[in-house]
């Protein structure tokens, strides 16, 4: 019972990862690409982590296992969010597909300010 | 099911090395900085992953540990170069 659990945790956590590389590999642009390297990535690790957890039956393995969790969760989307930024302001092109840029124009490029208002707003 | 367990693990293991493998080639196609930096964010969870299930396959846990430590470092890599993209753009020193 427990090796099943383990084997359901770790197989999907480790599928989890997969699709993230053949998203990160086959998504358009960079900031489609984030979403798998970020969100899907970061799920498969937290399974593959539980799974660790409940094969060790241990506490201290436990614990560590959950503290690689909370690094994850909290690093993952400040990093993502920081070079998503620096490849917006670098310039970094968008997919064809896409439909809305609003941020295009709202970031001061002198400063990396954001606060312009967006275009077509009324000055007041 | 011991066997089982250790056939299961080594197939796991392949599985992320798959991803790795995928990870690498976007590293090494690009077409941008910011993208290559995406793609070696996505490598160190990779080995986070392979560190830990490594772990399990050999029944050695102190290979937990090399997880937690890749786990920081990568944040802080991924931290710098978002860095030095911008201080790169606005012309001033790093």
């Amino acid at each position: 019972m427990k090796q099943l659990l383990t084997l359901i945790l770790v197989g999907g956590g480790s599928l989890f990862v997969l699709l993230a590389a053949i998203g990160l590999l086959r998504m358009p642009d960079l900031f489609t690409r984030m979403h798998p390297s970020s969100k899907a990535a970061t799920l498969g690790t937290v399974l593959i982590l539980a799974g660790i957890a409940v094969h060790f039956e241990d506490g201290a393995i436990a614990v560590r296992a959950v503290l690689i969790c909370l690094f994850l969760f909290l690093t993952a989307p400040v990093a993502t969010h920081v070079i998503a930024r620096a490849g917006f302001l670098s310039g970094v092109p968008l997919a064809e597909e896409t439909a809305i840029d609003e941020l295009s124009g709202r970031y001061d490029l002198e400063t990396h300010f954001l606060g312009c208002p967006p275009a077509g707003a009324e000055e007041e | 099911m011991t066997n089982y367990m250790n056939l299961f693990l080594e197939i796991i293991l392949g599985i992320l090395a798959l991803a790795a493998v995928a990870g690498f080639l976007r590293l090494a196609r690009g077409p941008s900085l910011p993208d290559r930096v995406v793609a070696f964010d996505l490598l160190a969870t990779v080995g986070v992953g392979i560190s830990a299930v490594y772990s399990m396959a050999h029944n050695q846990p102190v290979f937990l540990d090399v997880a937690v430590v890749l786990a920081l470092i990568s944040f802080v890599g991924t931290v710098a170069f978002a860095r030095y993209i911008e201080e790169r753009l606005k012309g001033g020193t790093l």
